[in-house]
C-alpha cells in the first residue's frame, strides 16, 4: 500500500502545454504514472505528445476520463481558480505545484475546497511519489525505491537530499510526500502522519520540518498521542538568524514560536528521534527497524 | 515587502482610518519648514522598516520648528537595528488619553485573516502576548464574509467601555481589514490607537507588511519599495531573482532551495565552520542566476571558501556548471571554491567543470566538511 497516490491514481495535469506543466507531464508518464488528460483552456480537442487528450475544462476531463486526481503547474495569478475548478469538478485529490500563490488567494481556496471534500496538497510544494507506483509532481523519480518508510516534509530538494541518502542505504520508500513551505497549505504534517499511521506497509516514519510556525510542534503532540510506528524527524535552520526571511514565505520566526531549537525540542519531548545531519536519518530508521 | 510607516498610513487613510496629517523630510530644513506649517508640538519619526523605534531613540515631540529642526538632525543620524534612518516624517503631536493595539495577520493555524486586539497598546505586543495574555483578544475572519459589524463591535468593547468609542473602534477595524484584503497584506498594524482627552479615537502608528507574491498584481503597491532602506546586497540578490541573506561566517553557500540551503548551513555549523550567507538560487535555474550569485558572494571580503551545494531536480546541474564556468572566466575566484552536485545531467555538469580544471563532489557531507577546512584552514570538527 502507500498513501494518497498508487496504481489507481488516474491524473490529469493542469497547465499541460506550458513549459513547466509538459516538462513534468512527460517525466510522470515515463515513470509510469496514469496520465489520462489535460487542461489547457483554448486547446481543448488536441493532443498531449500525441496520445493525451487535452480539454478546456477540468469538468470536461474528469466526464470524460473518470480523472481523480489533478495537478496544476499554472502561473501563479490563476492558481487559486485552477484549484477552485478542480474542487468543483469532483477530483478528489488536487496537487498545486506552483510556487507564488498569493497568500490572501489561498485563505478563499482553502474552505472552497475543503467544503466539496477534495485533499489539496501544496501549494508551493514538490508533490509526492509512490515509488513503482505513481509519481505526482516533480520528485525524482530515480532518487527513490519502493521499500516500507514513508516520509513527509516541507521543503523540496531538502527532501530529495533525505530520499537519495535513504535510497543510497537500501530503505525503500512507500510513499513521499512534499507538502510545501507556504503560511496556508491544504495538507499538513498530521494529516500525512495519520494517513502513515494507518498504511498497512508504513513501518516506520520520516518528518522533515524547518523554522517558522508550530506546525512540527503540533505534529510531535499528534505523534506521542496517536502513533505506536517508530518517527524519525529532521529540521533545518539551526543557524537562521530570528525575524529573517528564508524564502519560504512560511518560514519566519514569530516571536518565541517557530525556532529549530524549540522544534528539536519538541520532537524530542514528545519521542521523535532527531537526526542532527541529513544523513543521520538513515543510521536512526535503522537502528528502528 | 516592508513598507514605511508613512506609506501605510497614506494606505490607511484612503480606506478612511482617521489618521493625523503628516509628511516626509529627509532634511531639518524640511522639518522645520513641516513644524511651522503644522503650528504647535509636533512628533518627529525616523522611517525604518524596524518595530521599537520609539525604544531606540527614533520619535520625539517637538514644540517648535527650531526644535524640530534640532531633533531631525539628530534622527537623521541615526541608526536603527542596523538600518540607517534616511527620512523622517513629521505629523501634528495628538493629546494621548489611552493607548490600544489592533493588528491583523494570517494566522497558519486557522488559515485566516486573524485580528489580535489589546487595551494594553504602545507596547511590545509579544510581551503583552507572554505576560498577560487575558489583556490580548484574537478573533479569525471567515474570508467568505469578511470582518461582520458584530464581530468589530465585540472586539471594540474588549478595548473600551464607552459605546461610543467602541463603534468608533469598530469602524476603524473594518476599515483595517478592508486595506489589509485590498493590499494583499501578511501583517496591518495600528499601535498605538489611542484615544484623545476629549474621547476621539486615532491610529497614531502604522505598519504593514505586503506579500512579495503580491506585487506582480498590484503594481501601486510595488512602488512603494523602498530599496535604500533595504541591504544593497540582499536589492542585488532580488533583482536576480535570487534569496539572499547576509550572516556574519565565512562560507559562502549558493544551494538550490530554501530548505537545503538551510540544512547546508546547519552542517557547516556542525563541522565547525560559520555560513556567510543564506542564498537560494531557486527552482528551474539559468547560468545568468549563477553568475549573479557568484558576484555576490565574491564580494563579501569576509568570505574565505565558497560552497555550491545542487540538488539537481527541475535544477539542471549542466545549467549550474556553466554558470561557474562563466562567471569564473569572467572574474577568477580568490578563494577555493568546493562544488557538490548531484542528479539532473550530473555526467554533462561534471564533463563541463572538469574540462575547466574543477572537480565535483557527489556527496553533501564531503562537501561541506571540504569548504569549511578551506575556510578555516583546519582539519573539520
Ligand atoms: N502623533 C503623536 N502624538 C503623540 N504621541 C505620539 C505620536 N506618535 C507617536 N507617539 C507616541 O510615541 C510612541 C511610539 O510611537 P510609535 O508607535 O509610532 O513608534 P514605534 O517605536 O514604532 O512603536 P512600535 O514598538 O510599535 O514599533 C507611541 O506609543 C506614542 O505614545
Ligand atoms: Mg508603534
Amino acid at each position: 500500500m502507500s498513501i494518497f497516490v498508487d496504481s489507481g491514481t488516474r491524473l490529469i495535469v493542469q497547465g499541460i502545454t506550458g513549459r513547466d506543466g509538459s516538462f513534468h507531464a512527460k517525466q510522470m508518464m515515463e515513470y509510469g504514472t496514469t496520465v489520462v488528460g489535460g487542461v489547457t483552456p483554448g486547446k481543448g480537442g488536441q493532443k498531449f505528445e500525441g496520445t493525451v487528450p487535452i480539454f478546456n475544462t477540468v469538468a470536461e476531463a474528469v466526464k470524460a476520463t473518470s480523472a481523480n486526481t489533478t495537478v496544476i503547474y499554472v502561473p501563479p495569478p490563476f492558481a487559486a481558480d485552477a484549484m477552485m475548478e478542480a474542487a468543483d469538478a469532483g477530483i478528489s485529490l488536487i496537487v498545486a505545484i506552483t510556487e507564488g500563490v498569493p497568500v490572501m488567494d489561498m485563505t478563499r481556496v482553502y474552505p472552497f475546497v475543503r467544503e466539496r471534500g477534495a485533499r489539496l496538497l501544496g501549494p508551493n510544494c514538490p508533490g509526492l511519489i509512490s515509488p513503482g507506483k505513481s509519481k505526482v509532481g516533480i520528485i525524482p523519480g530515480r532518487i527513490c525505491t519502493p521499500g516500507s518508510i514513508g516520509l513527509v516534509s516541507r521543503s523540496g530538494t531538502l527532501t530529495y537530499e533525505v530520499v537519495y541518502q535513504m535510497t543510497r542505504a537500501g530503505l525503500g520508500q512507500t510513499t513521499c510526500v512534499g507538502i510545501g513551505g507556504d503560511p496556508i497549505n491544504g495538507t499538513n504534517f498530521i494529516d500525512c502522519l495519520a494517513a502513515f499511521q494507518a498504511d498497512e506497509d508504513t513501518t516506520s516514519v520520516v518528518i522533515i520540518g524547518e523554522i517558522g510556525g508550530t506546525d512540527e510542534q503540533e505534529a510531535a503532540r499528534f505523534v506521542k498521542e496517536n502513533m505506536t510506528k517508530p518517527v524519525v524527524g529532521f529540521i533545518a535552520g539551526q543557524t537562521a538568524p530570528p525575524g529573517r526571511r528564508m524564502g519560504h514565505a512560511g518560514a519566519i520566526i514569530s516571536g518565541s514560536a517557530g525556532t529549530a531549537a524549540e522544534k528539536i525540542q519538541a520532537f524530542e519531548d514528545n519521542g521523535i528521534a532527531v537526526a542532527k545531519r541529513p544523513i543521520d536519518v538513515v543510521g536512526l530508521l535503522k537502528a528502528r527497524t | 515587502m516592508n513598507i514605511h510607516e508613512y506609506q501605510a498610513k497614506e494606505i490607511f487613510r484612503s480606506h478612511g482610518i482617521p489618521i493625523p496629517d503628516g509628511d516626509i523630510a529627509t532634511t531639518p530644513a524640511e522639518a522645520e519648514a513641516l513644524a511651522k506649517k503644522y503650528g504647535g508640538t509636533v512628533v518627529v519619526k525616523a522611517q525604518v522598516h524596524a518595530g521599537g523605534r520609539g525604544k531606540a531613540g527614533g520619535v520625539k515631540l517637538a514644540k517648535n520648528p527650531k526644535e524640530a529642526r534640532e531633533i531631525a538632525e539628530k534622527i537623521l543620524a541615526l541608526t536603527i537595528k542596523d538600518l540607517p534612518v534616511q527620512k523622517v516624517l513629521v505629523t501634528p503631536a495628538a493629546d494621548i488619553a489611552t493607548e490600544a493595539y489592533v493588528g491583523v495577520i494570517i494566522d497558519r493555524a486557522s488559515k485566516r485573516a486573524t485580528f489580535m486586539v489589546s487595551p494594553a497598546g504602545g507596547i511590545d505586543i509579544e510581551e503583552v502576548a507572554a505576560k498577560t495574555p487575558e489583556k490580548l483578544r484574537k478573533l479569525a475572519v471567515d474570508p467568505r464574509y469578511g470582518l461582520q459589524p458584530y464581530e468589530a463591535m465585540e472586539l471594540g468593547f474588549f478595548l473600551y467601555d464607552d459605546v461610543k468609542q467602541v463603534r468608533a473602534a469598530a469602524k476603524i477595524m473594518q476599515q483595517l481589514y478592508a486595506a489589509f484584503v485590498a493590499s494583499g497584506a501578511s501583517l496591518a498594524e495600528i499601535n498605538p490607537l489611542v484615544t484623545t482627552p476629549d474621547g476621539t479615537v486615532l491610529a497614531l502608528d502604522a505598519k504593514m507588511v505586503v506579500d512579495d507574491n503580491e506585487l506582480d498584481r498590484k503594481p501601486d503597491l510595488a512602488a512603494m519599495r523602498d530599496e535604500s532602506a533595504e541591504a544593497p546586497s540582499e536589492v542585488e540578490a532580488r533583482n536576480a531573482n535570487l534569496t539572499f541573506i547576509k550572516l556574519e561566517g565565512n562560507v559562502g553557500c549558493i544551494v538550490n532551495g530554501a530548505g537545503l540551503a538551510m540544512a547546508t548551513m546547519d552542517l557547516v555549523k556542525y563541522y565547525g565552520g560559520e555560513p556567510a550567507n543564506f542564498l537560494d538560487i531557486g527552482g528551474s535555474s539559468n547560468p545568468e542566476k549563477v553568475v549573479a550569485a557568484l558576484k555576490i558572494i565574491t564580494s563579501d571580503p569576509s568570505v574565505k571558501a565558497i560552497l555550491f551545494n545542487i540538488f539537481g531536480g527541475i535544477t539542471r546541474t549542466d545549467d549550474v556548471a556553466n554558470g561557474i564556468v562563466t562567471a569564473t572566466k569572467k572574474s577568477p575566484l580568490k578563494v577555493p571554491i568546493v562544488i557538490r552536485l548531484t542528479g539532473t545531467n550530473e555526467e554533462i555538469a561534471v564533463k563541463i567543470l572538469e574540462e575547466n580544471g574543477f572537480t565535483a563532489l557527489t556527496d553533501m557531507d564531503d562537501a561541506v566538511q571540504r569548504a569549511v577546512q578551506l575556510a578555516t584552514g583546519k582539519e573539520a570538527a
